[in-house]
Parts: C-alpha cells; sequence; structure tokens
C-alpha cells in the first residue's frame, strides 16, 4: 500500500464509514464498498499519482460502488432501476437524533459500534474495524483469537445492529454520559486485551493496544469535557507508556520494579499529567466509572513519578486503593491493594491484606502469596504457593515467570527482591 | 421496524396478587402512562399488547419425527412467568429502550420482528 493511502486511511477511516454510513444507511454495503475504493487506490494512485484529496477520492469511488450495488440490488427485486439521485436521498426517519450535525456522524458511529446491545466483546471488534480501520486479522491477534473467528463476530455484530434497529444516532443528553462510560469501557477492553501475555513475541498486540488508545483519544476528542474518557485517556497513556521496558530482549515479562525506566515514554507520561490535572476531573462528584480510572490513573501517575522502583511511595497507592475499594470493591484490586501494603509495611503486613482475597480461575492470587511467603522466609509454604500458581495459570509467558521464580526460591539462598 | 417486546419475568416488580389495590391501580399506572409515552412519540405505535395467563394455562405444541405433541404447561421454565407482551412499531431500538423506562421494573426481552421481504 503506497504511504499516502495508508495514512489516510489510519486517519480517515472513520470519518468516511460515518459519512457514507450517515448518506446512505447502509452498513451492510459501506465497508466493503471502502475496501474496494482502497484497492483501488493501492492499483491507481502509484500509477496515476495521488489525488490532491486523498480522503475525498476513496468517499466518491466508495460511494459510487454503494450506487452501483443498491441499483443491482433493485434489479435483482425486480423493482424499477432507480436512478442514482433517488438512491442517494436519505430514508425519512424518526429518531429523537435530527442527525443535522455533520460533524457528529463520528460520534453516532462509535456510539453504534459501541451500543450496550452489543456484546463487549463484539463492540470493541467493531469500533476498532469500523471507527479505525484496523483489519480484522490484526483485531483477532489483539483479541488472541483466530482470524474466521473474529471475521465472523464483527459479521454477527454488523447484523445485530441492521436487524435490533440499533440506531445511527447521539441519543438524548440526558443518557449520552451513560453510553460514553460504555464507549469508555469498550476501548479499555480493548487496550487490555493487547496486555494481555501471550505466548509468543508480544510486540504486535502491544502496538495494537496502541490503537485502543487512539480509539480513546478520537472519542474523546468529539467529547472533551467528558470525564470518564478524559480519565481514562490518562490511566491508558501511563500505562502504555511503559510498553518497551516491559518486556526483554528475549521476549520474557519484565516486572514494574524491574522495568528500566528510562525507556518509559516521558511525552505520554506528561500528557497524562495534564489530563489529570484537567478541569473536568476536579471538585466536581464524578460519575462511579471516571471516579475509577482517576484512581487507577493515579496509581499508575506514582509509578511513572518515582525515579527508582524503591522511591514509589506506596503508602500513597495504598491510600488510593483504599479509594478505589471503597468505590467499588473487586478481588482484583484487593490483591493490588495487598501488593502495595506489602511494599509498604513489609511482606507479613501484605500476607494480612491477602487473606480471603480470591479471584476465581486465576494463579495471581497464589503467585502474590508466593513471593510474599518467600520474602517472608517461608520457602516450603511459598513454593507451595508457586505450584498452585503453575497449575492454574495457562499462559506461557507467565508460566515461564513463575518457573524461574520457583527455581530462585528452592535455591539455597533467598533473595529478597527491593530489599 | 417492528419490534416484540416480552415481559419475561417480574424482575423487581413484585408479583401483581401480592401487591395492595392502591398498588395494582399504581401499576396499572404506569401501563397507560406506557401507552401515553408511545402515543406522543413520533413513528411509534403500539399494534398489539396483551397480558398473558399464567404459564400453567399455557399449552405448548411440538413435533417431534413428524409426530404432533400437544402437552401442557409452558414451552420452557424460562418463559414460565411471561407475562405479557406488545407489537410495537418503532423507529429503532433506542427509542423503544426509552419507552420501556416507562413501564413497571418487569425483565424484558426487545426483539426485532423480522420483515421477510
Amino acid at each position: 500500500m503506497p504511504p499516502e493511502l495508508d495514512q489516510v486511511v489510519r486517519e480517515e477511516w472513520g470519518r468516511l464509514v460515518a459519512l457514507l454510513l450517515a448518506h446512505f444507511r447502509r452498513l451492510d454495503l459501506v465497508e466493503d464498498a471502502l475496501g474496494d475504493a482502497v484497492e483501488a487506490a493501492a492499483r491507481q494512485w502509484p500509477r496515476d499519482g495521488t489525488p490532491a484529496n486523498p480522503a475525498a477520492w476513496l468517499q466518491t469511488v466508495a460511494r459510487r460502488r454503494i450506487v452501483d450495488r443498491l441499483r443491482a440490488e433493485a434489479m435483482a427485486q425486480r423493482r424499477h432501476a432507480l436512478v442514482a439521485t433517488d438512491l442517494e436521498r436519505r430514508p425519512p426517519r424518526a429518531m429523537a437524533d435530527p442527525g443535522d450535525l455533520v460533524e457528529d456522524d463520528l460520534l453516532r458511529l462509535v456510539l453504534m459500534c459501541t451500543h450496550p446491545a452489543l456484546s463487549p466483546e463484539s463492540a470493541s471488534a467493531l469500533a476498532l474495524r469500523l471507527v479505525l480501520g484496523v483489519s480484522t486479522r490484526d483485531i483477532a491477534a489483539l483479541f488472541l483469537v483466530p482470524e474466521p473467528t473474529m471475521a465472523a463476530r464483527i459479521t454477527r455484530a454488523k447484523k445485530k445492529i441492521v436487524t435490533a434497529g440499533i440506531p445511527f444516532a447521539v441519543p438524548d443528553l440526558a443518557v449520552l454520559p451513560d453510553r460514553l462510560a460504555t464507549v469508555a469501557q469498550t476501548a479499555y477492553l480493548a487496550f487490555t486485551a493487547g496486555y494481555a501475555p501471550a505466548s509468543g513475541p508480544d510486540l504486535l498486540r502491544t502496538a495494537l493496544a496502541g490503537e485502543a488508545v487512539r480509539l480513546v483519544r478520537t472519542v474523546r476528542a468529539l467529547r472533551p469535557g467528558d470525564p470518564t474518557l478524559t480519565a481514562l485517556l490518562a490511566l491508558v497513556l501511563l500505562q502504555h507508556s511503559r510498553r518497551d521496558a516491559r518486556l526483554d530482549g528475549e521476549g520474557r515479562l519484565v516486572l514494574l520494579d524491574d522495568q528500566d525506566r528510562d525507556r518509559w515514554h516521558r511525552d505520554e507520561i506528561e500528557e497524562a499529567g495534564r489530563l489529570l490535572a484537567s478541569p473536568g476531573l476536579m471538585g466536581a462528584l464524578l460519575p462511579r466509572q471516571a471516579a475509577s480510572y482517576l484512581l487507577q490513573a493515579f496509581v499508575a501517575a506514582e509509578h511513572a513519578a518515582a525515579p527508582t522502583s524503591a522511591q514509589t511511595r506506596w503508602d500513597r497507592i495504598v491510600g488510593l486503593y483504599d479509594q478505589l475499594l471503597a468505590l467499588s470493591p473487586s478481588p482484583s484490586a484487593r490483591l493490588a491493594r495487598a501488593v502495595a501494603v506489602a511494599e509498604a509495611d513489609g511482606p507479613r503486613a501484605g500476607l494480612a491484606a491477602l487473606d480471603g482475597v480470591e479471584v476465581p480461575g486465576s494463579h495471581r492470587v497464589a503467585a502474590v502469596r508466593a513471593e510474599l511467603l518467600a520474602r517472608a522466609g517461608e520457602r516450603t509454604a511459598a513454593l507451595a504457593q508457586l505450584d498452585a500458581a503453575l497449575a492454574a495459570c495457562d499462559n506461557d509467558t507467565e508460566r515461564a515467570h513463575l518457573q524461574r521464580r520457583r527455581a530462585e526460591i528452592s535455591g539455597a539462598e533467598i533473595v529478597h527482591p527491593g530489599g | 421496524m417492528k419490534y416484540v417486546i416480552l415481559l419475561m419475568s417480574e424482575g423487581e416488580m413484585p408479583a401483581w396478587s401480592a401487591l395492595s389495590e392502591e398498588e395494582q391501580q399504581a401499576g396499572m399506572a404506569r401501563f397507560e402512562a406506557f401507552d401515553a409515552a408511545c402515543r406522543a412519540r413520533e413513528g411509534v405505535e403500539i399494534l398489539a399488547g396483551e397480558a398473558l395467563g399464567a404459564g400453567d394455562t399455557a399449552t405448548t405444541v411440538r413435533t417431534r419425527g413428524g409426530e404432533r405433541i400437544v402437552t401442557d404447561g409452558p414451552y420452557a421454565e424460562a418463559v414460565e412467568q411471561l407475562g405479557g407482551f406488545y407489537l410495537l412499531q418503532a423507529p429503532d431500538l433506542d427509542v423503544v429502550l426509552d419507552l420501556l423506562t416507562v413501564l413497571p421494573p418487569y425483565d424484558i426481552q426487545v426483539s426485532p420482528v423480522v420483515d421477510p421481504y
């Protein structure tokens, strides 16, 4: 693909889908037609030169494809062959959203893709596909499913939108914040999928997590005052800023404490800092989800602010987790708090904080308990917990890490990481 | 588009028979309010809507191996409490979901009616 084409697809895909959808209201035709237009561009631009307005070129070609398809459909149904001007007229609609704000077409597209009547997994995939133009193959790699599975999931979601009458519309202002919160959840699901460790090199999926960051950024640009999207953008920027330090040269997982902080992306950390200081997040009582993202972002910001892991303000992080647990108690937040307590007050305090914490189907509680027991000098108990963690862990990268720890702990000397 | 609105079960709404007369009247008022809200909304029309007899008054018809089997009771336990339905004409799903907030807090399934053409 010529670089100009690559760039216009990357930057304009969602806007083109939204424009064509606003015009024709045919989700089933729009994406194929745009795909055809991109193929035609890949053939013609290198030969004839890049057009002055590449996005408009793609739009015109895609529009022609759709009109052709509509004509063919009309013929097939043995109706009158409709002329293009009739086809291009918008069907009459009676919606809460009069559809007259063209600049909101992209928002309409985002809200349609992330409608709560779709499953979160489908909504995430669909938003990446239709809003950002990420290929089905890449989305499949992000969510760790085979490409045909992801293609079927996206097709099913599009079919549900058409059949169930999910509108291409901005809802009433009373409902919009809730719907934007669903958009945020959807984008965060895509982001965390990129960081779920997998076997094999993780570089591609880390780059794809970057696409989820772009999705948050794109949607927030449409509603910059929304606190949930602002807090989430800060959170994902902070987490994503560590991507290059997260794996070593051999693709092995590097824990936060051991990461080379020079490899964290400082520009992204600074951007997150500016977002966290924005007026929309101050003072007023935030919606629950915004508050949750904000507290998690503050935790990430504490790590980012510490020049070395030993200088981390774990006492403050414990306090942030206390607030997070008061807001929405979850086993994974209790686990994270126990880790912070252990760093602040020692492994015995961490073990006490871990008492009764269970994350069903996860090896993480056992892995943390093993680590804390090892630090407390209880080697036998630590090894038993590590074995339990290994039995529950089905991820190669994380298994390798646990096995390395097991070998270290079963050695004669107990090394206390970080003292 | 047409939608079938199925009042699947009582959800957070207490059983109708357990309600006092005033509470029943308040419940009826919500159905009337739904009626009015639908009439007031452009492009929305209740095409049909009925309350259904209890699950034990239902009859199920199945065909197995070409043979028709008629049995007493609802099709499956999941729909034993199906209390009523509407057939609603509406422009899109969001309009339907918005109007449903007027009804009592039943558990509700919304299914689009498939246009065969």
